[in-house]
């Protein structure tokens, strides 16, 4: 077991943490357009870019569909690229998500998680990040500003793994995260630069016939981005899909390297579980909300309520056997969604998770919250409330609502 | 090792005996103007050069899974953002020379686009990208349509020609809106090099992309290529219709040297020379989707045509006097 | 084509093109082939650079050009640009 080295305790907020993160994983170029909550991020890297202190290509491109493209661009040139965006400017970046993906570009994107339009919202739900969970991008949402900055630095690490070469969207909730200030641990700038290494390109056959380093190089030319008709586009996607189940072990895998430089563990990178051993109802979560959650939790374990907490961190790939193996003998779980799929009986989560569970013998109740659309402030009072309504399903052995909206004034 | 051309004006033989970048079995139409245009353009390159290129006619025919005509490295993601995949080339190639990682003295980045992906759906980019200032040289293929998809009208598509969703109709006689005149558009830009170029006189349109190249910043080269599937008009004339239009004075040939506008030989002959100026008709005639103007209906329109072409010449003559 | 047997396992990833497009022969594509009266043509090489197909070569070994109808065609643009009329259309005889 490596020591854990020492690290500088810096206040930082989630944006300044992804910037501080970048700042320090040698990356080539950042393309990106401002958007709140993710402005800071921008900005901030503009003053290490003003300053010096970094080397790297900033390019403020004109809109957020040029910021992706730029960085697809520059990361089949070989460039390591990050940008940020939030709610409409990665709405605007839907087309290049899927683009970007299918060029096995390694592109790490941090997304301060905001409401969509319409209305217009500048306020933190996970609505933005959810809506593009097809588009073949990893993505793992955090519950601190510190997992903010470890998941930036290990997201380089994932997407670039040969066995992975998909872009990593790292979600942190806007505001509630994006601009909340936190004592961050952050690693030395040598010891992040050795963890995230240079990157490596894989070996591609070419029209010349020769195997040559993936990226656009005038010694070894190729032909990247080509029209595949019907006899061929099936193929790559299939290849799309593998790369996602690979990186369900090389998330775990650089999540336990991490820990043995940081002494920062996140569950074993796809799940992490709170007091969900024994318990008999839970709740299933993303994001910063797990942190409220678990203080409800302590609550009723303390009156000897058997509660429990599953927080999904990376929900792309869906870590099957995770939610699986965590849930298997709970008997009641709510499971909470920070946006909605209209029409579609149940937001995005609860879909996956009843899905996952489906199998499983016991056949646990599965009922889902839609809550903080637009920002709406979810207090510790109403996550108990989700307990409650578990444990009278338990009681009652019914469920009177599959589907209920936290928050909502009816 | 960049290639330099020599003082003396370029022959054809200087030209034909310099390889194809890009290469035989494409599949675009028999009498393409914009497959001889993509000859001519990769005839001209320099050195190492990196091509990225705007979903249409001349990507889809020369990028067929598994079989590529581009024998130089190639990207091609989406429709309007050509400008911004050489944007992110450019930056990557910049700063990886700063960091040691790129062999290469220098390597050219051109950005290929139709009118499609320029002069309506591109345009964000192309104007971003310009503003920003990277090194890069972007060519339009003008075939004044978006003809990949099945010649509908696209900003670039003259006045009065028939398209799929501007048709020659009883009520409406073809596009009823001018061609966007994109080029005085880049040049309002402020940068250092724009220029059209027709592929009859290759001449020009060699040593102007050689220019754009050379040209530390970026350059706008606006190149007619006519499609004589969606022009209507007989695939062995394609080239021919090229200079047509420019001696009917429609396409009119200059370039802009950091705003100094002057007329290219082809162009400067007829201002010197007005009677050798052609009519608009002798452009327009042979080329079906103008046929509906050679109506007795449709005669105004032919009228109006002739009359803003010229126009636009007397307006290109002022601007080229002060050089 | 053997290559359409090939598996996702074998293809690269990204879509990266593995054949040159000098493997496709558009050739058959044509009605009309281009004929040259070799008294006429005066080597001016027009037609090699108006060629959209890149069909037609300039060969510096032969000092002369040669038509390649491998990938010509037909189009008529040689034939149409060549400004001695060195060059006639006639029809493809199988």
């Amino acid at each position: 077991m490596k020591s854990i080295v020492k690290q500088e305790i810096i206040a930082l907020n989630g944006d300044e943490a992804v910037a501080y993160a970048v700042k320090q994983s040698d990356v080539d170029v950042v393309a990106a357009y401002p958007i709140t909550p993710q402005t800071i991020i921008v900005e901030k890297f503009s003053e290490y870019v003003a300053n010096g202190e970094v080397q790297t290509e900033f390019v403020c491109t004109e809109s957020e569909h040029s910021a992706l493209t730029a960085c697809l661009a520059a990361s089949v040139t070989g460039a390591r690229t990050f940008t940020a965006s939030a709610s409409a400017g990665l709405a605007l970046m839907h087309e290049m998500l899927f683009v970007t993906s299918g060029c096995r570009a390694p592109v790490v994107m941090a997304i301060a998680n905001r409401a969509l339009s319409a209305p217009l919202n500048i306020h933190g739900d996970q609505s933005d990040s959810m809506a593009q969970r097809d588009s073949g991008w990893i993505q793992m949402y955090v519950e601190s500003t510190q997992e903010a900055y470890d998941s930036i630095i290990q997201a380089f690490r994932i997407a670039e793994d040969l066995q992975v070469l998909l872009p990593v969207i790292v979600g942190l909730d806007g505001f509630t995260l994006s601009h909340s200030l936190e004592n961050v641990k952050a690693l030395p700038d040598d010891i992040v630069k050795k963890f995230v290494g240079t990157r490596q390109l894989p070996l591609v056959a070419t029209h010349e016939g020769k195997s040559a380093p993936f990226k656009l190089d005038p010694e070894n030319p190729m032909t990247m981005g080509p029209i595949a008709f019907p006899d061929y586009y099936f193929e790559f996607k299939r290849q799309q899909e593998e790369a996602m189940k690979n990186a369900l072990a090389v998330i775990q895998k650089v999540n336990s390297e991490y820990a043995e430089v940081s002494g920062r563990s996140y569950g074993n990178g796809l799940t992490d579980v709170y007091c969900l051993e024994d318990a008999e109802v839970a709740v299933v979560c993303l994001g910063s909300t797990a942190g409220t959650i678990k203080t409800v939790v302590d609550e009723l374990r303390q009156e000897g309520i058997k509660a429990g907490l599953l927080r999904i961190r990376t929900f792309r790939p869906l870590p099957v056997e995770e939610i699986r193996r965590a849930l298997e003998n709970v008997k009641a779980i709510a499971v909470m969604d920070k946006s909605m799929s209209f029409g579609g009986n149940g937001g995005a989560v609860f879909h996956e998770v009843r899905h996952v569970l489906y199998d499983v013998k016991a056949h646990p109740y599965v009922v889902n919250y839609i809550y903080g659309l637009g920002g709406r402030d979810t207090s510790p009072r109403e996550l108990r409330r989700v307990y409650e309504d578990l444990q009278r399903i338990l009681q009652t052995q019914r469920v009177k609502k599959p589907i209920q909206y936290l928050g909502l004034r009816e | 090792m960049t290639e330099e051309w020599s003082a003396r004006a370029l022959t054809t033989k200087d030209i034909a005996e310099k390889p194809d970048l890009f290469l035989s079995g494409h599949r675009a139409c028999a009498g393409c103007a914009p497959a001889t245009v993509m000859r001519l353009i990769m005839k001209a390159t320099r050195g190492p050069t990196i091509v990225t290129q705007a979903t249409g006619c001349m990507e889809v025919v020369s990028s067929i899974y598994p079989y590529t005509s581009w024998a130089t490295p190639w990207l091609h993601t989406a429709f309007e953002n050509a400008a911004a995949n050489a944007s992110g080339i450019e930056a990557a190639l910049k700063i990886m020379k700063k960091k040691g990682r790129i062999k290469q003295e220098h390597v050219d980045v051109i950005a290929l686009a139709g009118d499609g992906g320029t002069y309506d759906i591109g345009i964000q980019a192309l104007s971003g990208a310009v503003e920003r200032g990277h090194d890069f040289l972007f060519v339009l293929y003008d075939n004044e349509a978006y003809m990949n998809t099945g010649i509908q009208r696209s900003g670039g598509t003259p006045l009065g020609a028939a398209t799929s969703t501007s048709p020659a109709g009883t009520v409406m006689p073809g596009k009823l809106e001018r061609k966007k005149p994109i080029a005085e558009i880049m040049v309002a830009h402020e940068m250092p090099y724009v220029a059209t170029a027709s592929p009859y006189y290759w001449r020009d349109l060699l040593t102007k992309v050689r220019k754009g190249l050379e040209v530390n910043g970026p350059a706008f080269l606006h190149v007619l290529a006519p499609c004589p599937r969606g022009w209507r008009s007989d695939p062995a004339k394609s080239i021919e219709y090229s200079k047509l239009a420019v001696e009917s004075c429609v396409f009119p040939l200059w370039e802009s040297v950091n705003g100094q506008c002057q007329l290219s030989v082809p162009s400067k002959l007829i201002a010197l020379a007005p009677q050798k100026k052609k009519p608009v008709t002798d452009y327009l005639q042979g080329q079906g989707r103008f046929r509906h103007l050679f109506t007795p209906q449709n005669k105004r329109l032919l009228e109006e045509i002739q009359r803003i072409t010229d126009e636009r010449w007397q307006r290109l003559l002022k601007k080229c006097q002060t050089a | 084509m053997n290559s359409r047997e090939k598996s996702w396992k074998e293809i690269a990833p990204a879509g990266v093109c593995s054949k040159s497009s000098s493997g496709f022969l558009t050739g058959d594509w044509k009605t009309y082939m281009p004929v040259r009266d070799l008294e006429k043509c005066t080597h001016c090489l027009l037609c090699v650079l108006f060629c959209p197909d890149g069909a037609i070569r300039w060969k510096p070994e032969k000092a002369d050009i040669d038509f390649d109808y491998n990938y010509c065609k037909g189009c008529g643009i040689c034939a149409n640009e060549c400004p001695t009329k060195a060059i006639t259309m006639k029809l493809e005889q199988e």
